[in-house]
């Protein structure tokens, strides 16, 4: 499992977290480059849909990260988030899959550093978790 | 012109019968039905053998209505036996359509099921562990019976649908709509589903005000209820998420929609848009004060999602089963 590169999708939010991303490359900070970000508008624009998806189609995490509590450019798309996310976590266990391959954060846009450790704490998690178990097809 | 009557064919997989009765549910119309249609086979009401659907030409039966979900060697092999001798071939009912409650039984395999209907459940007697084997030898020789899947499966899924008719069971007017556009020859587009494109809601009696709820309650801890939207009451109903066509005739009993019509069109989970919906209305006071904690508390209040969000949808949804380890 030595060799294991975990897939992980970053749902970031236009107004601070992918500023934050857009800071760590700037800056030249180093994080694992098994991330791939995708820009929305505001994180309440993610649809656990969109996790279920992702997680079906075998991504071994799935990261969202929004503004801070009280910064959300919509004024509360970030709290909607953290709670559908809490409720997909749930929902998860259910299903066996570990909660863990779901990650909420709150990364500003001057969070650069903060966006370099979190997802290089994301990957060391999900390569000690393994791949994801719906990748090879839940039969 | 002298018209040849329709031939149909019903049949039932992994389903409680209850399809059935609501094909009789349509009244005297059934009198309507078999004027213009003969019913070749019907398992439940009528004798007739397997043997006589082999015996059939390919495409021989006009529609075959087939309700229930697959979940042994038998609904399989009938599945495709149909498929190949029908013109038409609907999903009728919950049950076909997005695999219904046998659908639930994805939360757990074969070895999961046989250990709790055959050795764990209290009413059981079954001291020399006898479970049910595809085949097994007797002093007359052997004797087979149909495989049991560890995967509960819908009709699209083993077979190449037309027509979906979703509910549990499908309302009258639906089945009326869909048995009389076949009947004038006027049916929709292969691939859709014999329902309106609007959700339960738009069909509710209730009135809707300000989305906003406090605390998730289960029916039976609400003393009284209010004559307005069941989910402004804090009970957890479906109807959003959920197709409509059935007249939201459980919100006329006081009961929340528990989403038996399938998800919404162009949605691809039912509960995943239920969660949206969810945690779009709860808890929104003081929000922006709350600590974590205190949102897990409060989602909390969800007992039970995945039989809530997925009561009749397991095997249609994005994930289908739970990870058997």
């Amino acid at each position: 499992m030595d060799d294991f590169e975990p897939s992980v999708v970053a749902f970031l939010c236009n107004w601070c977290s992918y500023a934050g991303a857009d800071l760590a490359g700037t800056s030249r900070l180093k994080y694992p480059a098994n991330v791939r970000p995708i820009r929305v508008m505001c994180s309440g624009r993610v649809d656990p849909v969109f996790v279920m998806e992702a997680l079906k189609e075998g991504i071994d995490g799935v990261l969202v990260a929004g503004c801070h509590p009280g910064d959300c450019h919509y004024q509360s798309g970030n709290y909607k988030t953290n709670r559908k996310i809490k409720l997909i976590k749930r929902l998860l266990s259910d299903l066996n899959v570990d909660p863990g391959r779901v990650r909420f954060e709150y990364i500003s846009a001057s969070e650069g550093q903060k966006f370099a450790d979190t997802v290089t704490d994301f990957v060391a998690q999900l390569k000690e978790m393994g791949p994801n178990p719906l990748k090879e097809g839940c039969k | 012109m002298s018209e040849e009557k329709l031939k149909f064919a019903f049949y039932w997989a992994a389903s409680c019968g209850g399809c059935e009765i609501a094909v009789l549910d349509i009244d005297e119309k059934i009198l309507d039905v078999a004027a213009a249609a003969d019913i070749l086979f019907w398992p439940v009401a009528m004798d007739f053998k397997y043997k006589d659907v082999e015996d059939m030409d390919d495409g021989f039966i006009d529609v075959c209505f087939f309700n229930g979900a697959i979940r042994n060697s038998e609904q399989k092999e009938m599945a495709h036996l149909l498929r190949r001798k029908s013109k038409v071939l609907v999903a009728f009912g919950s049950c076909a359509v997005t695999g219904g409650i046998p659908g639930l039984a994805n939360m757990s395999d074969k070895k999961g099921v046989f250990e709790t209907v055959y050795h764990e459940n209290a009413t059981i007697e079954n001291p020399e562990g006898i479970v049910p084997e595809p085949s097994s030898q007797v002093s007359e020789g052997e004797l087979t019976i149909p495989e049991f899947f560890d995967t509960v499966d819908t009709l699209d899924q083993t077979v190449e649908v037309d027509y979906y008719l979703p509910g549990c069971p499908p309302p009258t007017d639906l089945i009326l709509t869909a048995v009389t556009a076949i009947i004038k020859g006027e049916l929709p587009p292969k691939g859709s589903v014999i329902a309106p494109n609007k959700s339960v809601c738009d069909e509710c009696r209730f009135e809707r005000s300000e989305k906003s709820i406090t605390a998730v309650k289960r029916i039976y801890e609400v003393e009284k209820i209010e004559d307005k939207c069941l989910l402004e009451q804090g009970i957890i109903c479906l109807g959003s998420a959920t197709r409509g066509g059935c007249g939201a005739v459980c919100m006329d009993a006081n009961m929340p929609c528990t989403g038996c019509g399938g998800p919404t069109p162009n949605s691809l989970d039912q509960g995943g848009k239920m969660i949206s919906a969810l945690a779009s209305i709860l808890g929104l006071e003081g929000e922006d004060k709350m600590t974590d904690e205190e949102v897990d508390a409060l989602m909390d209040q969800v007992v039970d999602p995945l039989g809530t969000l997925y009561k009749y949808g397991l095997p249609s949804a994005l994930i289908k089963r739970k990870v058997m380890k």
